[in-house]
C-alpha cells in the first residue's frame, strides 16, 4: 500500500509564526490536515482538528468561549485538549465526543505543531532552528502559504545551490559556485553541503554587504535537519584571512533559514528568515534584506517561488516522467533517503508523486 | 463503520484467559499486510462480523494492545445473555476466516496528563490493559484498578502485574475487596483523568463520584458495552396505543431489533446508548425500567419519561410506549 502523502507525521512541522496566533481561530491545512490554532489565555497555544465531530463543520468558524471552541453551527463545545464539554439538548456529553488535539511547541518564533502519534510527541525534537531567535542574529522572514509545489521539491532547492548562479543572477548567483567542489556528509538526522569558493570576486549582493573592496573567501554550509528543515551559514570575508579556517572576524556573515510543511501533497507552507550578524541594530537593513527576499515577485525568493510551482505544473502534466539525478544532487537525495527513513519507521511506504522516487522506466514499457 | 473498510482476516489462535474469557489473535490479511505496524492507539476497537444465527451482524472489540507486531488481539467474554455476538466468536477455531473493520477509536487517551485513574470491571479491562500499557511505556504516572467476581475472573491480570507491578490494584467480591471510586479520585491530582469501562452500576459510581468530587465532566472518560444493566434480561411485552400493536421483545432481542422486526420505524445510530436517538416516550410501566443508556441523566432516568430502546429493558411486567409515527 502506498502512501500517497509522502511525508512523515511523527515529525514536528511549523505551523505559524509566533505573532500570527492570537485570540482569533486561525485555520490550516498542515500534512493534509484542517487544524485550527489559537491562543488559550494563559497564553499556551492549542491546536485541535478543524472540523466539528457532530457534522464537520470547521471550528475555524466558531468562536472562542474561554479557552473552549464553540462549533458555529449547533453550539457544541470543545476544550483545548478536544473533549467535548456542551452538547445542545441533552443533560450529558456522548463520551465518544471529542476532535483530536495536536501537541504544540512554541519555540525559535514559530509554533511547531506534531501530527503523528501524540504519545511520542517530545519538544525535545523540535529541529534547531535558534538562528531564528538566538543572538547575535537579526533578520526579518515572512511565508509562502499554500506554494503550490511537493515540500521536497523546496528542500531540493535549498540542498542545492547551484541554482543560484542561474535563477538569482545579478544578486547573490555567481559562476562560481558552479565551478566549486563540495562535499555532502550527513548523520541520521542531519544532512550538510559545504561548499567553499576561495579567492573569488564577490557577487553583488555580498560585495555591498561587506562594504571592503578585493577578493573574497565565500562559503556556503548548508544543513539540513530532517524531515524538513534546513539552516544554510552563508558569507563572504576578505580573501585569505582565514574564514574556512574559522575567523571571520574580516566578514560578514548570514543565516538562510527554512522551515518547510507539506500542506497537501501537492503544496506546502514555507517558512523563510534570512538572519545576519552584522549591523544588527539597523532596522532599515532588517527592511531591505526581507525586500530582497520578497518584493512583489522581483525578491530572490519570489525567483524560486516561480521556479517552484512552475516545476509543480511539469510534474502534475507529465507525472511518469522520472527526474534524472546529477552530481549536484547528492545533499538532496540524502535528505530524501532521511525523510523516506522516518516514514518507514512509521509503516509507511513513500510517495508515488515524489519525483525522484518515480520509477525510471528503461528499455521499451510494455504496452 | 463504511462498508468499505471491512478487510478479510485469519483467526491465527485463541487462549482461555478465563473460564468464560477468551483472548483471539487476529492477523489481517497478506495484502493489508503490506502497510505493518501503524499501532492502534490505545482504546481503539476492532469491527468483526459475526453470525448471529443465520443473520450477519458486527460487533466491535476493544484491542489489548497497540497491535505494533501486525496482530489484532482481543478478548471475548461468554455472555449468557448475549444477542449470540460472544456464542460465535467462542465458536471459532484457528484459521478460521474473519471480516474485520477498524481499528477505530472512540475512547483515546489524552496524553501529558499530570494522573491518570484506569477503573476495569470484568470484561471491561480491556481497553484499559491497551491504555495501561501505553501509560506504562510512556512513563506517566496512572493506577489501575481492576474488580471482577472471582479471583480466577481478573483476566490478564497475572500478565498485567508482571509488566505494570504495582499500579496495578485488583478486587474481587469473592474476596470482599471494593474499589473506593472517591478515595482514587481524591488521589488524582487536579487536571487528571479517570477512564472507565465495566457494568452499568460501576460507572455510575464512578460518574456519581467524579462529580461529587467537583471534577470537570470531560475529565472522566468511559466506554459502553451497551449490554449489561441492573437487571438480567428478560422478556416483555411494549405496548403502542397509537398503532393498536403488542409487540414482544424475547429475551435475547433488543427492544428497538424487536420494534424494527414488527415494522414500527424507528431512527438509531450507535446501538450503545449514547445518541439518544432511538428514545421513545414512555406512556405508562407496570414492571421496572432497566435504563442501560448514558445519554440521559439520572434525573431523567428517575422520572422514567423516556427510554433508549437500542439497550434499555424492562423487567417485571410491560411498557406503554408513543414512536414517533404519525402516520394515519
Amino acid at each position: 500500500m502506498t502512501d500517497a502523502k509522502g511525508f512523515p507525521l511523527n515529525a514536528w512541522y511549523a505551523a505559524a509564526w509566533d505573532h500570527e496566533i492570537g485570540r482569533a481561530l486561525t485555520p490550516r491545512r498542515i500534512c493534509d490536515k484542517d487544524v485550527v490554532l489559537y491562543r488559550r489565555t494563559d497564553g499556551a497555544v492549542a491546536a485541535l482538528e478543524d472540523a466539528c465531530w457532530h457534522r464537520l463543520l470547521p471550528l475555524s468558524l466558531g468562536h472562542l468561549k474561554g479557552d473552549q471552541v464553540m462549533c458555529g453551527y449547533h453550539g457544541l463545545v470543545f476544550d483545548a485538549s478536544g473533549r467535548c464539554t456542551f452538547m445542545p439538548a441533552q443533560e450529558t456529553i456522548n463520551p465518544s465526543a471529542c476532535v483530536r488535539a495536536f501537541p504544540a511547541v512554541e519555540r525559535y518564533r514559530l509554533i511547531w505543531l506534531w501530527m503523528g502519534d501524540p504519545a511520542l510527541a517530545d519538544p525535545d525534537l523540535v529541529p534547531d532552528f535558534h538562528w531564528n531567535s538566538d543572538a547575535p542574529w537579526v533578520g526579518e522572514g515572512g511565508t509562502f502559504y499554500g506554494l503550490k509545489c511537493n515540500y521536497r521539491l523546496v528542500i531540493d532547492n535549498l540542498m542545492d545551490l547551484t541554482h543560484e548562479t542561474y535563477v538569482h543572477a545579478g544578486s547573490i548567483g555567481d559562476d562560481a559556485i558552479t565551478r566549486s567542489p563540495f562535499e555532502v556528509t550527513h548523520t541520521d538526522t542531519c544532512v550538510t553541503v559545504e561548499r567553499w569558493m576561495e579567492n573569488i570576486e564577490p557577487p553583488p549582493f555580498w560585495a555591498r554587504n561587506l562594504g571592503k573592496p578585493g577578493h573574497v573567501d565565500r562559503w556556503q554550509i548548508i544543513r539540513f535537519e530532517a524531515p524538513t528543515v534546513v539552516a544554510g551559514d552563508v558569507g563572504v570575508a576578505l580573501a585569505g584571512t582565514g574564514a574556512r579556517q574559522g575567523d571571520r572576524s574580516q566578514g560578514v556573515n548570514g543565516f538562510f533559514l527554512a522551515a518547510i510543511t507539506p500542506e497537501t501533497a501537492t503544496s506546502c507552507h514555507y517558512f523563510w528568515n534570512f538572519v545576519r550578524s552584522w549591523r544588527t541594530d539597523d532596522e532599515e537593513l532588517t527592511k531591505s534584506l526581507n525586500r530582497a527576499h520578497v518584493n512583489d515577485g522581483k525578491g530572490v525568493y519570489d525567483q524560486d517561488h516561480d521556479v517552484l510551482e512552475a516545476q509543480q505544473r511539469a510534474i502534475d502534466r507529465q507525472p511518469r516522467q522520472p527526474f534524472y539525478n546529477l552530481n549536484i544532487d547528492a545533499g538532496a537525495l540524502w535528505a530524501h533517503r532521511l525523510i523516506d527513513g522516518m516514514m518507514a519507521k512509521e509503516g509507511r511506504a513513500p510517495s508515488k508523486n515524489d519525483p525522484a522516487k518515480a520509477t525510471p522506466s528503461v528499455g521499451i514499457a510494455a504496452e | 463503520m463504511a462498508a468499505t473498510d471491512w478487510q478479510p482476516a485469519r483467526l491465527r489462535a485463541t487462549r482461555a484467559l478465563t473460564p468464560d474469557i477468551r483472548l483471539f489473535e487476529i492477523e489481517p490479511s497478506e495484502i493489508e499486510q503490506a502497510s505493518p505496524g501503524a499501532p492502534a492507539p490505545p482504546g481503539s476497537h476492532l469491527g468483526v462480523a459475526v453470525m448471529i444465527g443465520e443473520r450477519p451482524d458486527t460487533r466491535s472489540y476493544s484491542l489489548l494492545d497497540s497491535g505494533a507486531d501486525g496482530l489484532y488481539r482481543i478478548a471475548v467474554k461468554r455472555l449468557p445473555d448475549s444477542r449470540g455476538g460472544s456464542a460465535y466468536m467462542h465458536g471459532l477455531e484457528p484459521g478460521a476466516r474473519l471480516s474485520i473493520s477498524g481499528p477505530r477509536n472512540h475512547f483515546g487517551l489524552t496524553p501529558g496528563r499530570p494522573g491518570y485513574l484506569l477503573v476495569a470491571g470484568g470484561i471491561g479491562i480491556t481497553p484499559l490493559h491497551a491504555m495501561a500499557l501505553a501509560l506504562h511505556r510512556a512513563g506517566a504516572p496512572f493506577h489501575l484498578l481492576y474488580a471482577a467476581r472471582t479471583p480466577q475472573d481478573l483476566a490478564l491480570a497475572d500478565d498485567l502485574r508482571a509488566r505494570i507491578g504495582e499500579r496495578l490494584r485488583t478486587f474481587t467480591d469473592e474476596e470482599g475487596g471494593r474499589i473506593d471510586l472517591a478515595a482514587a479520585i481524591a488521589d488524582l491530582p487536579p487536571g487528571g483523568e479517570a477512564y472507565l469501562c465495566g457494568p452499568l452500576g460501576m460507572m455510575e459510581a464512578g460518574r456519581r463520584a467524579w462529580a461529587e468530587a467537583g471534577r470537570p465532566a470531560q475529565g472522566l472518560r468511559f466506554e459502553t458495552f451497551g449490554t449489561g444493566g441492573r437487571h438480567a434480561a428478560e422478556a416483555f411485552t411494549v405496548r403502542i396505543p397509537r398503532l393498536s400493536r403488542e409487540i414482544v421483545v424475547p429475551r435475547h432481542q433488543t427492544m428497538l431489533e424487536a420494534l424494527e422486526a414488527a415494522g414500527v420505524g424507528m431512527i438509531h445510530d450507535c446501538r450503545r446508548g449514547e445518541c439518544g436517538l432511538c428514545t421513545v416516550k414512555i406512556l405508562d410501566t407496570d414492571g421496572t425500567v432497566d435504563h442501560r443508556d448514558v445519554f440521559f441523566s439520572d434525573a431523567q432516568k428517575a422520572t422514567n419519561a423516556q427510554l433508549c430502546t437500542c439497550v434499555s429493558r424492562v423487567v417485571g411486567g410491560g411498557i406503554t410506549i408513543d414512536t414517533a409515527d404519525r402516520a394515519g
